[in-house]
């Protein structure tokens, strides 16, 4: 996107941050999956393997693994911390997420025709920067067609929201 | 030849008029797919196959899978055309296609690759017609140690031959087994991991995964990267066309060596990004001017899209005789398969004959009609690409959120989407693998069962696994694949100490 960003000046965020909190992330994942595994019983009944045989093993080897990608970070502590990225770029990055995760809580309550036409309508006018009557024709346009083809041709429903119950669909 | 007579028979199936149409759809949806930032060959069929649900599974994987032949066609377009990949497995094209459309040599650049992949694929197709059914007869025979083994085969080779670093291969691959985990033990009935949430209870498909990772994901990093579509135009006509196969014919060693490199590459799941690269490397190294390559030689477009399309082709082999896919969207295509209510593995040879051979037959009709498709629609596709990414990115992620929706109905898949794109994100950024989590998610209940019969009928001895020379030998390999990284290192790391003078040594 070629926003204009005054304030995207600041040193770029580096790799060990993001690479410890992942490594971290998986091991605690990993602590889940053994602690769940030891629940359910990892040993052997009258019938064969317990319902923990197999994961108890699977979560070993992912703290395993997490345990070697920090130590591998640790080991390289005192060389210079690479680039994960620029602000500017994180800043890009999060100016989709956002709308995305507003969309889909959108879904919600409005039904996914709508909340898809005010995704991409305000992609247009956010990022594009199109003038109204083209926006809202494409915004409008796509959701149309998708109900066309999902609800009509292939039969499949999607989540309504009011304004499909006000045409009584 | 029983193959032979298996194939007409395959033809016949294949050829009739419904089945051409949606081959003819499967198509051109992959070409725009490869074409399109955020939708690959991968999440296009995941996305898709909801809607196949209700069709008759030959149609229905005739389509997919021409679908996936679509988008390894459409990955070479963008790559010549704008030097930005739509796939992972063109980046090796762009190095070489994208100088040719700058020297003017497009249209010969696009020949060349599309021909390249026409040559990889058609080869990889008579490997799987003549192969298939010996690789099906000789897996008959496999019981639960033999089908693990293969399965650790796949697994070990994963961390063996990947080029990211082998602890997060490892970290990617037990996430995806600890995520097919969750939900109720199918043995024993029991809840696992699912902590009291019912969403849980069915456990983690791995549609959205394949949905979120590399659809939302993809999305994330190419903001990131913030796309300017600054294209080259190409018109493919028939004299250049002619011209370049004339040129083409002088490389067949080049041809010979990249099929067979793709081909290995897709039968062990290597799969065809790594395949695409291998083969750049061999090329450049085997030719009498190495230093031509990364300056518009067009040996440097053949080898990659050779290679990447046998690699792409030849990976449905192990999915249909082994019930083990060997990339990503053969993943999706061995779980389209399950839903449709075919066992994927030896039996299918014997008992879905109709289906089978139907799906090699479109292979190699898929694969020509593709290549007459992509030769003569190439202008289109270049016009699609220049509309702006304000426009195209929230049409993506609308439709990656129906097709995660469409997959059970529900809304907490729509959410794990998202959380998979952002752990899609994260993974790539960080170069953790996520084709190693994909396939691990979609084998981890089968490699659990067979590992737990195989437990059951050796009373818990793991040497079941070296019982007897077949399963024995599939296990040394894997082991073997695994550690070769690690003997290699350790052999560099002695010739280094021999070098140098003792004292040297910290």
């Amino acid at each position: 996107m070629s926003d204009p960003d005054p304030s995207s000046t600041g040193a770029p965020v580096g790799k060990r941050g993001p690479e410890l909190g992942m490594a971290g992330v998986l091991a605690a994942i990993a602590l889940v999956v053994i602690g769940d595994s030891l629940r359910v019983g990892i040993g052997w009944a009258d019938d064969g393997p317990r319902a923990g045989y197999f994961p108890f093993y699977i979560g070993l080897l992912l703290l395993g693994a997490s345990l070697a990608i920090v130590l591998g970070q640790l080991l390289q502590w005192k060389q210079p911390d690479p680039v994960f990225a620029e602000r500017a770029q994180l800043r890009s990055v999060v100016a989709v997420l956002l709308p995305m995760v507003v969309y889909v809580a959108a879904i919600w309550g409005l039904g996914i025709y709508l909340a898809s036409a005010l995704l991409i309508g305000f992609f247009m006018r956010r990022h594009g920067h199109y003038r109204w009557p083209l926006t809202v024709a494409v915004s409008v346009g796509v959701p149309l067609l998708l109900f066309a083809v999902f609800e009509k041709w292939f039969l499949v429903p999607l989540p309504k929201g009011p304004i499909e119950r006000l045409f009584g669909l | 030849m029983d193959e032979i007579t298996n194939l007409m028979h395959g033809f016949g199936v294949a050829l009739t008029l419904p089945n051409l149409g949606f081959m003819l759809i499967g198509l051109t949806l992959g070409v725009l797919i490869g074409v399109l930032p955020g939708l690959g060959g991968a999440n296009g069929v995941a996305i898709l196959l909801p809607l196949t649900f209700s069709m008759n599974p030959t149609s229905a994987i005739i389509m997919l899978s021409c679908i996936y032949w679509g988008a390894l066609f459409g990955g070479a377009i963008t790559s010549i055309l704008f030097n930005i990949p739509g796939e992972p497995w063109s980046v090796a094209t762009t190095f070489d296609g994208y100088p040719m459309a700058q020297q003017g040599r497009a249209a010969q650049a696009l020949t060349a690759a599309f021909t390249s992949s026409f040559v990889g694929a058609l080869f990889a197709v008579i490997l799987i017609t003549f192969l298939a059914p010996l690789l099906a007869k000789f897996a008959l025979k496999f019981g639960p140690p033999e089908f693990f083994a293969v399965q650790l085969l796949t697994f070990c080779s994963f961390i063996g031959t990947s080029k990211e670093p082998a602890a997060k291969t490892l970290a990617s691959m037990m996430l995806g087994f600890a995520l097919a985990a969750v939900g109720m033990d199918t043995v024993t009935g029991q809840l696992r991991m699912t902590f009291g949430v019912p969403e849980l209870l069915k456990g983690f498909d791995f549609l959205i995964a394949v949905i979120g990772l590399f659809g939302i994901g993809e999305i994330l990093l190419t903001m990131e990267e913030g796309l300017a579509f600054k294209g080259k135009s190409a018109k493919i006509n028939f004299k250049v066309v002619w011209q370049t196969w004339g040129e083409l014919a002088r490389h067949w060693k080049t041809f010979l060596r990249s099929t067979a490199i793709g081909c290995w590459m897709g039968i062990t799941p290597g799969g065809a990004t790594p395949a695409s690269f291998m083969s750049y490397g061999m090329a450049r190294r085997m030719s009498s001017e190495p230093d031509s390559f990364g300056k518009g030689q067009i040996q440097g477009v053949i080898a990659p899209e050779t290679a990447a399309h046998a690699a792409g082709t030849s990976a449905l082999l192990p999915m249909l005789t082994l019930g083990i896919p060997g990339s990503p969207t053969a993943a999706v295509l061995l779980g389209g398969l399950l839903i449709w209510g075919l066992q994927p593995g030896p039996m299918l040879f014997v008992e879905q004959k109709d289906f089978v051979w139907g799906l090699i037959a479109s292979m190699y009709l898929g694969n020509l009609v593709g290549l007459i498709v992509v030769l003569t629609t190439v202008p289109w596709w270049a016009a699609i690409l220049r509309i702006p990414f304000s426009v195209i990115a929230p049409v993506i992620i609308v439709i990656c959120a129906i097709g995660a929706y469409t997959v059970h109905s529900s809304m907490f898949d729509v959410v794990m989407m998202l959380v998979f794109g952002g752990v899609g994100y994260v993974f790539k950024k960080l170069r953790y693998p996520l084709a190693p989590m994909v396939l691990a998610l979609v084998l981890g209940d089968m490699a659990e069962a067979s590992f737990r019969q195989s437990m059951l009928a050796s009373q818990g001895k793991l040497s079941i696994f070296w019982s007897n020379p077949l399963v024995g030998g599939i296990t040394a390999l894997a082991l073997v694949i695994l550690l070769w990284p690690a003997v290699q290192r350790l052999r560099s790391w002695l010739r280094a100490r021999e070098t140098q003078p003792v004292g040297d040594v910290p």
